[in-house]
């Protein structure tokens, strides 16, 4: 028997609530299915298992707030299963030729969760309903705010969040003031104990602008590039040779991570900010790369991150796409132990081959931690990103 | 297709990808980006949803006349009516 219990989400989180089970007791569960969807200062997480087993019991209900560590269900793993004192009874196969428990559905796909965003789960909880009664309209079927509002008819309407500081035209729901909490937390911590260093690098974009267009000319708008996805694809591969900026820094020190876990850090319209990390981004091309970041931003959008997603990056980018400053320089993700940071592309004055020619570039920026390397290194490091970029098309 | 609906579809799309906003409050001179805060990849997301729906090619080079909901709604209504 073993213990499921409230994952830390984060070195931030103490506490999550828990929203729905997707599973009950008497279920085959494999390594890494989605068993529950939690409810964090990060909006909504998909909460995996990291051990096969079948539940024996659940030990939370929906909607109760359980601190970290707190336990959740009950696992019966393959050694309680093994059959040391009886043969199993008549008629019953023994344990191991049982079928592997069903693949879960892809979110979104019939049969496993109702996914639903951030903001329509919140009002949803206002009201009363629930999420299974709800036609979803948006991505995959997911049940948006309108939809709560529409399965809600004769409902009062719930009074509305203010609307905040007049920035973006976002929704209420997602509770930005734990989000900026979580957040501070954080940060704080890392400039505590993190002593980052700090390099800027320009570099010239035409080769990959180039690249990019003639690319993207031939290809259906689903299929299209964006620049951000070739700067992620040449960050994770000059990390093959500078690997110490690719790791977690733990009690005992820095540990390099064989696989890049690229962190994104996306910025969320009504304020706040999520980092999902892309798992095994050193074996993607750029193609795939694009496929994933569609995908995270997608699903963050809509509030359907996984917890390994959150938790597992050992690097983080964050790139101000097309819109904004030259350049930004970060703050480390504990317990990472860098950020690259890209400005916006744009077109600058450049000295090409000693003549002053406009051409788009970008300022990347490298914030480092000091414990672990140095800027010598960390030079290495912008430099090597900036060579690949030159040579777009060997990807 | 009459601009009303093409301007229904295109909103349904624009909260498709964006489902956090309201479509209440979105306005037809709203800038995409800098009033509704789409990034590029949201951005680029509208276009290949807007693709499927009207299969229409929109090269990169047309991504300005998208800018925003009344733009997008006589640049759609142009490309079907050629």
């Amino acid at each position: 028997m073993s213990l499921f219990t409230m994952p830390s989400l984060g070195a931030d989180m103490e506490a999550g609530k828990l929203i729905e089970w997707l599973v009950k007791p008497g279920d085959h569960v494999a390594k890494g299915d989605i068993v529950a969807v939690v409810e964090t200062q990060k909006g909504a997480i998909e909460i995996e298992i990291f051990e096969a087993g079948q539940i024996s019991a659940l030990l939370a209900e929906p909607g109760q707030t359980l601190p970290v560590g707190a336990p959740l269900a009950q696992i019966g793993t393959a050694e309680d299963a093994a059959p040391a004192v009886a043969p199993p009874p008549r008629g019953q196969p023994p344990q191991a030729a049982k079928p592997p428990a069903p693949p879960v559905a892809p979110a979104g796909g019939s049969g496993g969760p109702r996914p639903a965003s951030p903001a329509a789960r919140a009002r949803a909880a206002e009201l009363g309903l629930a999420l299974e009664t709800v036609a979803g309209s948006g991505p995959g079927g997911a049940v948006l705010l309108a939809d709560v509002g529409a399965g809600a008819q004769g409902h009062p309407a719930p009074p509305m969040a203010p609307a905040g500081d007049g920035g973006p035209k976002g929704r209420p729901g997602l509770d930005l003031t734990g989000m900026r909490h979580a957040i501070a937390a954080a940060m704080s911590r890392s400039k505590r104990k993190i002593p980052h260093y700090y390099l800027s690098h320009e570099i010239a974009l035409q080769a990959a602008q180039g690249w990019l267009a003639a690319t993207n000319a031939a290809r259906p708008p689903d299929r299209r590039l964006l620049m951000g996805a070739l700067l992620v694809r040449a960050t994770v591969r000059a990390l093959a040779r500078v690997p110490e900026m690719n790791g977690r820094f733990d009690e005992g020190g820095f540990v390099p991570s064989a696989t890049v876990n690229c962190g994104l850090a996306i910025a969320l319209r009504g304020g706040g900010l999520i980092a999902p990390a892309i798992p095994d981004a050193q074996d993607l091309d750029s193609d795939a790369i694009m496929h994933r970041m569609r995908d995270l931003v997608a699903r963050t959008r809509a509030g359907r991150l996984r917890n390994s997603e959150i938790t597992q990056g050992t690097i983080t980018v964050s790139s101000l796409g097309e819109t904004g400053v030259d350049a930004l320089f970060g703050v480390i993700y504990p317990p990472q132990v860098a950020l690259v940071g890209f400005g916006a592309p744009r077109v600058r004055p450049l000295i090409l081959d000693g003549t002053l020619t406009p051409g788009l570039a970008v300022t990347a920026t490298l914030a480092a931690d000091h414990r672990v390397s140095d800027g010598r290194r960390g030079a290495m490091f912008l430099a090597e990103i900036d060579r690949l970029l030159q040579e777009p098309d060997n990807t | 297709m009459t601009p009303q609906e093409i301007r229904a579809a295109f909103i349904a799309d624009l909260i498709g990808i964006a489902p956090d906003l309201d479509p209440a409050a979105i306005g037809d001179d709203d800038h995409l980006q800098d009033d509704l805060g789409l990034d590029s990849m949201d951005f680029l997301n509208l276009v290949s949803a807007l693709h499927k729906r009207f299969n229409l090619p929109v090269p990169e080079s047309d991504y300005p006349r998208l800018a925003t909901p009344s733009k997008a709604v006589a640049y759609l209504a142009a490309m079907l009516a050629a």
